[in-house]
């Protein structure tokens, strides 16, 4: 499905982006591992990747940083002379309610979670553009469609990402670079996990599928927006949350 | 000079699809040459690897006509 491909999964270390970074590694493509802070982790991903018989490399980057940014794009295309796929998956929470918000915590998740979109867009598309083909997916968030109290810098800058998927998908459409998101519900991963038995169980109630999503669900999903199958969607935001919000 | 504005040329005729007699020193990307804002953009970074040189944003925004870009080219190259 994606053989021969290059892609670039941001925040790839675990969680989301690592499950991302294994099936499309698994359906043929290679993949730079970008992390922030862990490489071991990071590390352990690229290693299970070759164990398919793709190649695979760690890249560390801030992904709110142009420059740093700037140097991560490089290497990727240097390595692998090409990209074809990029998934904008890192992101950050510093939840709070909005009237014990610290000006700090805002800024931190919009420059991780929203403005590391815009850079790390900008920085592929030069290389799309010259391809004349391309495949962006960005990881929005249910709580960008729906609001979630406690995480307004979150939810800001997940519905911000759903917007800028729009804008770029429209501004990119004529050079054949495709741009969608996903919208994942809630996710088995180290965040849910820290949830206590009572908020697991409201939870539950608020999903017609009544269970949560594993980081596959949502790994399949980009995979489908990343591959050939998906060329005539472009712009769009595919919930992945069992029916939460509709 | 001759030879920038040539291999510029050369560039145009190929990326805009347009005739070689339209594209003058004095030539609009966008009225005369039919690019859009995306055509130039893509333009500047042809020129770019053409040229093996970076041009800032905000020089490139100043981009508008054929000429502005030789000119450039030229005082960068000397």
């Amino acid at each position: 499905m994606l053989n021969g491909k290059n892609a670039l999964v941001t925040g790839a270390s675990r969680g989301i982006g690592r499950a991302i970074a294994l099936e499309l590694a698994k359906q043929g493509a290679n993949v730079a591992i970008n992390y922030s802070g862990n490489e071991a982790k990071a590390q352990a991903v690229a290693e299970e990747i070759k164990q398919m018989g793709r190649e695979a490399f760690i890249v560390q980057a801030d992904v709110a940083s142009e420059t740093s940014v700037k140097d991560m794009m490089k290497e990727v295309v240097s390595q692998f002379g090409s990209l074809d796929i990029l998934v904008n998956n890192a992101g950050i929470t510093r939840d709070n309610l909005l009237m014990r918000m610290k000006e700090t915590e805002f800024d931190e998740v919009i420059n991780t979670n929203l403005k590391g979109v815009f850079v790390c867009t900008k920085a592929v598309t030069r290389q799309m553009m010259k391809q004349r083909s391309g495949k962006i997916v960005n990881v929005a968030s249910i709580v960008g469609i729906s609001g979630n109290p406690g995480q307004a810098n979150y939810v800001a800058a997940k519905a911000g990402v759903i917007g800028l998927t729009k804008t770029t998908a429209k501004e990119l459409a004529s050079r054949n670079i495709h741009v969608n998101a996903v919208a994942p519900g809630f996710i088995s991963t180290d965040m849910t996990d820290a949830l206590t038995e009572e908020q697991h169980n409201q939870m539950l109630q608020m999903i017609p599928l009544e269970k949560l999503g594993e980081p596959e669900d949502v790994a399949k999903v980009v995979r489908f927006l990343a591959s050939d199958d998906a060329n005539y969607i472009t712009g769009q935001t595919i919930h992945i949350d069992g029916g939460m919000v509709m | 000079m001759a030879d920038v504005f040539d291999r510029v040329k050369d560039m145009i005729v190929d990326r805009l699809d347009v005739e070689e007699s339209k594209v003058t020193m004095e030539a609009s990307f966008k009225d005369d040459l039919e690019a859009d804002s995306l055509d130039v953009v893509e333009l500047v970074m042809e020129l770019e690897d053409e040229f093996d040189m970076e041009i800032a944003d905000e020089e490139a925004e100043k981009i508008n006509t054929v000429g502005d870009a030789v000119n450039y080219i030229n005082n960068i190259k000397g």
